[in-house]
């Protein structure tokens, strides 16, 4: 099921009659369950575009619809109601420094009028869940940035929210806090079934806790699709940067510089998913004799508990042996594209 | 050691007279000023409650009036004074000018603390579709609560200024002793305890105010 949807989005600001087009025709589709990342350069328009899902931006054209209600038809009250629905956690965490861990997870609570006993059983509930439950008492003041986003991420479920929308919510966090903070949005996936949209510039994110990626430059969504397929294929240079930040995905210079060209040779960049990744691939390709193989690159990195290899080989022999080869490598289930520098 | 012709009584009714002043047109003020300062914050372009018309004729008005001197104000609003209380001499005529002295600038000093509550909270109440009164009490005023406290204070402070301007409209309270006794009738003793007086209750207020507003920052 679709989850959030944006057809045709277009989003303009006006300043002093200078217009700024922050989004220029967003086509979005997020499933129910999925942990979806939009990852650019500051300035590209996730902000913008995450605001969207809760409408604390309007878009000036365009169709947003999150759980089968396309917002711009809602009335006022009706978006308050909608709201309710969708948590969202911030990079500074904006919590209330004049109130206790357990208030501000309650809040949400409060302004939904529910009774005091249940507002209690449930705000205990949800520290329990990220951990917090000996700092109830405690002021923002005295948290870590962890412990500030556990709250802010246990105040984005008070209200059993179907959506939690994550802007830059570990950009404010160090690696390993970081890590903590993916684990526990993870967490919140699995177990409370819940749709999280982040966005953030770091592509380790992305890597750590998403299924799907859109690749935001300039106003525009420049690349979409599964984890695994950006990575393993980015299109456009900004994409082919973030994947590089994780990745290495290039023949290292040193060896460009020192590679061998002869007649009947050949450089391939082959890349093996999941399983096949455990079989003894290239054991068999030496095995055949028929060329003479050479990795000059070889990457193997984890995504969505998948492993993705990715090789750069160098084949020596005949054309129609290295025919033969590739003929292999793609029975095998490999992606295989020619470099030709 | 000082030759003085006024009395302990003549003292007491002087403090009593000032605290009166300042406590009546501090409450009647921040009943009108606080709303209105709440008013400049949500109306501002921007705001929650964003109002063009409302901010752009609540804007200028708190500034005029801001302008004026106390000392002017209170004369020129005499027959203004003289209609809301039948009298424009004596203490309760004091603080009708003292309430118009005061209201628009706590507004001020109330819309510079909600200023202050960081725009990201605004945004976290909007995203939990919070009303815009859902804002205002539960997020805007409790964030700048110590900050409130203080621009009271501030407020306080300012008026017991003014009070003692008064007592040119006979209002009354310790300034009005210090300048019929102390500064008209050469009195050092009458001017030198006033100005006493004067600092103790300055010094209790701001006291007051700190520890109240430390502690609504939790520090």
């Amino acid at each position: 099921m679709t989850m959030i949807e944006m057809k045709r989005v277009y989003k303009t600001y006006k300043r002093k009659n200078v217009a700024t087009e922050a989004l220029k025709g967003i086509d979005l589709e997020i499933q129910e369950g999925d942990i979806f990342g939009v990852i650019g350069y500051s300035g590209a328009g996730k902000s913008t575009l995450v605001r969207l899902v809760n409408y604390l931006e309007r878009p000036t054209s365009g169709q947003v619809i999150v759980d089968g209600q396309v917002l711009n038809d809602l009335s006022d009250s009706q978006l308050r109601a909608m709201k309710k629905q969708i948590g969202m956690i911030f990079q500074h965490f904006n919590l209330l420094e004049s109130k206790t861990v357990f208030d501000n997870v309650a809040i949400p609570l409060v302004l939904s009028k529910k009774p005091k006993d249940e507002m209690k059983k449930r705000v205990m509930e949800l520290l329990d869940f990220v951990g917090l439950s000996d700092k109830a008492r405690s002021y923002p003041k005295e948290l870590s940035g962890g412990q500030k986003q556990r709250v802010g991420i246990a105040r984005a479920l008070a209200s059993n929210p179907k959506i939690l929308l994550c802007d830059e919510a570990t950009s404010a966090l160090d690696p390993q806090t970081t890590q903590s903070i993916l684990q526990l949005l993870k967490r919140v996936n699995k177990e409370y079934n819940i749709t999280i949209m982040l966005i953030t510039h770091e592509m380790s994110v992305i890597r750590e806790v998403c299924n799907r990626v859109a690749v935001m430059e300039a106003g525009e969504i420049i690349e979409q699709g599964s984890v695994l397929d950006v990575f393993g294929h980015p299109k456009y240079p900004t994409t082919k940067n973030f994947v590089k930040t994780v990745i290495h995905n290039s023949i290292p210079e040193s060896v460009k510089r020192t590679l061998k060209k002869t007649e009947n040779s050949r450089v391939f960049r082959v890349e093996v998913k999941g399983e096949v990744a455990s079989e003894p691939i290239v054991h068999q390709l030496m095995k055949n004799h028929e060329v003479e193989m050479n990795i000059l690159f070889a990457n193997m990195t984890e995504i969505q508990e998948t492993t993705l290899v990715i090789m750069y080989m160098q084949f020596d022999g005949e054309a129609s042996a290295i025919e033969r080869t590739l003929q292999f490598l793609n029975e095998k289930g490999a992606g295989i594209e020619e470099v030709v520098e | 050691m000082f030759e003085t012709v006024i009395t302990l009584d003549q003292f007491l009714q002087a403090s009593i007279d000032t605290l009166y002043m300042v406590g009546m047109s501090l409450f009647i003020g921040s009943l009108i000023g606080i709303p209105l300062g709440i008013a400049l914050v949500v109306t501002r372009p921007g705001g929650i409650m964003q109002s063009k018309t409302f901010y752009s004729i609540l804007n200028p008005i708190i500034n005029i009036v801001r302008s004026l001197p106390f000392i002017i104000l209170m004369v020129a609003i005499i027959p203004f004074t003289r209609m809301v209380v039948g009298t424009s001499i004596g203490t309760n005529a004091a603080i009708v000018p003292l309430i118009i002295f005061i209201s628009p600038f706590i507004a001020r000093l109330i819309e510079n603390s909600l200023l202050e509550v960081n725009a990201g909270i605004i945004e976290a109440a909007e995203s939990m579709g919070a009303t815009p009164f859902q804002i205002i009490w539960y997020f805007l005023l409790p964030e700048a609560f110590g900050s409130l406290i203080l621009s009271i204070t501030t407020a306080t402070i300012g008026l017991i200024g003014a009070t003692a301007m008064a007592g040119t409209v006979g209002g009354g309270g310790v300034g009005d002793l210090a300048i019929v006794y102390g500064y008209q009738r050469f009195d050092t003793f009458a001017m030198i305890s006033t100005v006493v007086i004067l600092v103790i209750f300055v010094q209790i207020i701001q006291s007051t105010g700190n520890v109240l507003a430390r502690k609504a920052r939790k520090e």
